[in-house]
């Protein structure tokens, strides 16, 4: 390749042109059981491609191992479903193998904090340009509740049939510390807030993350009822800032404030919902390696593959 | 006269009294520390017999310790084909007492020792070898100047061999110049100042010590394109991107490194990436998901990360993607020996995942071949849409070796990802036909946009259940890998066509293989020599090949396991119930030497008569007449 954007190929001409609805973009029956939080997160998503209008064939739907990443199948995009806890680095290969692409990556708690959680480390701190959806139910649904890494201490599961006895995970305080650059928390009963924020996320230049709770009905029933209003819960939404003077503004949350993101991640059960943190100064990698690149093939005067590949022989005689 | 600040000129004042004697090879063994540049002298070497169209082999040791410690060279360099770095050396360079005590046993009767006589005491009176006694510390000290610093000792001795063997030193300095030229002048001065000195040692002190190689038959050079001299993992690396490949993934392993170290600095030039991972797991994810892009990834590791990448590359078998993987063997298992050659990942590479999983596994033979074996594994992993393990090893991954420029403008590979728009009838996984995936970016002219999965599938990439469609679909992927076996060419077959034994090797093994067979013939034993670098599939027509011989003898550099034989033996007796097919093993961490191969053969031809051409100790080349 001689050209200096390589890693946009050429886009195919657009034929046609017909809006993306939900009607096209639904594949097979989910198989989810009835009830089950994960069918909201699927209709937000409906809602969010509808919005965003992205053309069909450039949008990529990706997925590790559990209940939630059978979500792949149930969209009608490029999509794959991989194996367990490694879809974001695979998802990465994509991001960066076709910056062209909008690339979501749908999975649950087991999949991203526990089998997964180093990818998920790397793969934000290197700010890789992709959408992750983390459909947090706190248990193993797939394999008939096992404790997951953030079920709470003294939930009995099958592998800890007296309670579960170790400290689970913070998802806000861990995503935050990954270094990711859009980090957010929704929930699968408050449809039009995933949508804003799977929307947001999606626009995000960046390795944006919204955590959705989104509860097992058959193996943690109600685990998410003290966020619920209609259950009895507390829906506390964070309040952005508008920057626009009035005294209450300065209570409101400054989403590009990390300190004040760890806070909000401190309170304690059920704590807020809303963006905690946004970060769009940080380059992309997509971005760092385009500029690698770029310089790089001024150093070689944009020679071709066959004059480069000559030339470093040529030094070898 | 090589520099302007040469204190003498050696070309008259210490002019040869006789005219050199001619040779066809030699094999230098250069013994010091790690810090001393050793290394460099053998590259230079290297590089000279390059430029001379003479064909050069090394070898080397690296400490596994991080720094300092015993370290070797060894250069073989000659007219001719060079196959091996040779069993033994004919001259011994050592510079500590240490490497005198351990490399002495190394050297051929009638062979030199050259030492440094401030560092070295030799056993007195052993006249089983030429001895010279070289100042070179001091020599290198008094030539350089400075503080006592020894710092240039390496060019002191590379002047001396080339005064020894005639070498050509306008071209030995143009090599020392674009080394050190980047550098400080004062360095490239006291280079060649270190360079004269070692020149014009006495000739007096040299015992008439004056070789010059056979002239070249320049028509066994007809490719018309100049050599070029680099080590397997070089050579590999330039294959792919030759064959195309711009996007990569890995994770720093010895002695799998260099590869990713190449492919990071070069493909940027070439408008491609290479990506460090967190893992041995993510670099294969990221790997594939470059390749689901529509651009084939290369990914690679060595013995313990393979086995990280296993599940990865079972997905990769499962949802059909094209992949390579590129496997830089070493002694195992687990950590084992890091800076080692092994072959002992034969059945990992060909069997590791869990699950039916037919796999391509290709081995190159020599340093020249890591670059076309490259090529032929990007080329099956497109053709058949799968993934591709290619096996070097230790030894091909860090000796240098020289060999003719590649017919680049011939070779060139196109690297385009196919976006093309796909027909209403697409489906990534026909029962019909090879898979041919659509990227993502591609439009389905159905509207029904694919899925690329682990779970077993319909032909549209959905999830199903049903026996029938898990054999069909296990078959669709069986048959295309035994498609590819039938598509290959005959393996190389050298020697008798029949006989008394076959010789079966593959990977780095060729080249001793090759001379071991020579001597087998020499002594008046028939027999052929079989390479595989396919070696799963196989080639057809082995069956035929194997009957015309009385024993086949497997020579491999791993263990023969419970049952008495190596992991291809192993597989080859499994595939062609064959019972003439026996095994030579060894597990030492070293490439087989020609005696090895020899005696494993007399063994089991139960030959009394090879037997005893091997106790005849070969003599040095240099030995006096």
């Amino acid at each position: 390749m001689s050209s200096p954007t390589l890693f946009s190929p050429p886009t195919p001409a657009i034929t046609t042109a017909v809006p993306l609805t939900k009607k096209i973009l639904t594949a097979d029956h989910p198989t989810w059981c009835p009830g089950c939080g994960d069918f909201a997160v699927l209709a937000s998503f409906y809602r969010v491609l509808e919005k965003l209008q992205y053309p069909h064939e450039k949008i990529v739907t990706f997925a590790g191992i559990g209940c939630s990443s059978r979500f792949p199948y149930f969209v009608n995009t490029h999509g794959g479903h991989y194996i367990h806890g490694r879809a974001l680095p695979f998802a990465a290969g994509i991001s960066l193998g076709n910056d062209d692409l909008h690339v979501f990556v749908f999975g649950g708690d087991g999949d991203g904090f526990s089998i997964g959680g180093n990818h998920l480390v790397h793969t934000a701190r290197k700010n890789v340009n992709l959408t992750y959806v983390i459909m947090d139910n706190s248990v193993y649904g797939l394999t008939k509740k096992q404790t997951s890494p953030t079920s709470p201490i003294g939930f009995k599961t099958k592998t800890d049939p007296t309670g579960a006895i170790d400290q689970p995970i913070n998802p806000m305080r861990t995503l935050l510390n990954t270094g990711a650059t859009f980090v957010a928390r929704s929930h699968a009963t408050q449809v039009n807030h995933m949508v804003e924020m799977m929307t947001r996320a999606a626009k995000h230049p960046g390795f944006s993350v919204v955590e959705i709770l989104s509860e097992c009905v058959e193996f943690y029933a109600g685990a998410f009822d003290s966020s619920i209003p209609r259950k009895g819960g507390t829906w506390s939404l964070i309040q952005e800032k508008k920057h626009d003077g009035t005294p209450e503004d300065a209570d409101r949350h400054d989403v590009t404030d990390e300190v004040a993101a760890f806070k909000l991640a401190g309170q304690a059960w059920p704590g807020s919902f809303g963006v905690f943190y946004e970060n769009n100064v940080r380059k992309t990698k997509n971005v760092l390696e385009a500029e690698l690149v770029t310089k790089a093939r001024e150093r070689t005067k944009n020679a071709t593959d066959l004059q480069l590949l000559q030339a470093t022989f040529a030094k070898m005689r | 006269m090589v520099s302007p600040n040469t204190p003498e000129t050696p070309g008259d004042a210490a002019a040869p009294s006789a005219a050199p004697r001619s040779i066809h090879d030699v094999v230098i063994r250069l013994a010091g520390n790690s810090q001393d540049g050793i290394q460099s002298v053998g590259g230079f070497l290297a590089r000279l017999a390059g430029r001379s169209d003479q064909d050069v082999m090394t070898y080397m040791t690296i400490p596994s310790t991080i720094s300092g410690g015993p370290s070797i060279f060894q250069v073989r360099m000659g007219t001719g084909d060079i196959l091996s770095s040779g069993d033994r050396a004919d001259i011994l360079v050592a510079f500590y007492q240490h490497s005198y005590d351990a490399h002495i046993s190394s050297l051929r009767p009638g062979g030199v020792l050259l030492y440094d006589s401030d560092h070295v005491t030799p056993v007195e009176g052993d006249n089983r070898f030429t001895q010279i006694a070289v100042p070179i510390t001091s020599g290198t000290v008094e030539a350089v100047g400075g503080a006592g610093k020894d710092k240039g000792k390496n060019i002191y001795i590379l002047g001396l061999i080339a005064r020894v063997f005639d070498l050509d030193v306008q071209k030995l300095a143009a090599l020392i110049k674009e080394r050190f030229g980047g550098k400080n002048e004062d360095i490239v001065r006291n280079a060649m100042l270190a360079f004269d000195a070692g020149y014009a040692w006495p000739q007096n002190n040299l015992h008439d010590l004056f070789y010059r190689f056979e002239a070249i038959d320049l028509a066994t050079r007809a490719s018309g394109r100049p050599q070029v001299t680099m080590d397997g993992n070089q050579a590999l690396a330039y294959g792919l991107l030759a064959a195309g490949v711009r996007h990569g993934a890995g994770y720093p392993i010895t002695p799998w490194s260099s590869i990713m170290e190449t492919l990071r600095t070069e493909l940027p030039k070439y408008g491609g990436l290479f990506v460090q991972c967190e893992d041995e797991i993510a670099a294969i994810s990221t790997a594939i998901g470059f390749s689901y892009t529509g651009h084939l990834a290369i990914t690679g590791s060595s013995g313990p990360g393979l086995s990280l990448k296993m599940e990865a590359l079972g997905w990769a078998t499962m949802a059909e993607m094209p992949l390579i993987v590129v496997n830089v063997q070493r002694g195992g298992p687990s950590t084992g020996m890091p800076t080692n050659v092994e072959q002992s990942d034969l059945l990992q590479a060909i069997y590791g995942s869990h699950g039916d999983t037919p796999r391509v596994v290709l081995s190159p033979k020599n340093v020249e071949d890591c670059f076309y074996i490259a090529m032929e594994a990007c080329r099956i992993a497109r053709t058949y849409s799968t993934p591709v393990i290619i096996l070097s090893d230790m030894a091909l991954a860090s000796r240098i070796e020289a060999f003719d420029e590649p017919d680049f403008p011939k070779l060139m590979v196109d690297p385009k990802a196919d976006l093309s728009d796909r027909g209403a009838d697409f489906k990534p996984y026909p029962l019909d036909a090879i898979t041919r995936h659509a990227p993502p970016g591609s439009k389905i002219g159905s509207g029904k946009y694919p899925t690329v999965t682990g779970l077993e599938h319909d032909e549209l990439g959905h999830p199903t259940g049903s026996s029938k469609l898990h054999t069909q679909m296990t078959a669709k992927r069986r048959e295309k890998i035994k498609k590819l076996g039938a598509s290959l060419p005959a393996p190389e077959l050298n020697g008798d066509a029949a006989g008394d034994v076959l010789l079966v090797t593959w990977g780095s093994t060729w080249g001793p293989a090759l001379e071991a067979l020579k001597r087998i013939n020499t002594a008046g034993v028939t027999g052929g020599h079989l390479h595989l670098r396919h070696i799963h599939p196989l080639p057809d027509g082995l069956e035929d090949i194997f009957n015309r011989y009385r024993k086949i003898v497997v020579a491999e550099i791993n263990d023969e396991g419970l049952y008495g034989f190596g992991q291809l033996a192993m597989m080859l007796r499994a595939r062609y119930a064959n019972p003439a097919i026996v095994s030579v093993t060894k597990t030492d961490g070293l490439t087989f030497k020609i005696s090895e191969i020899v005696a494993g053969v007399a063994r089991q031809l139960q030959s009394a008569h090879l037997d005893a051409t091997l106790s005849v100790a070969q003599p040095s080349a240099l030995a006096k007449k």
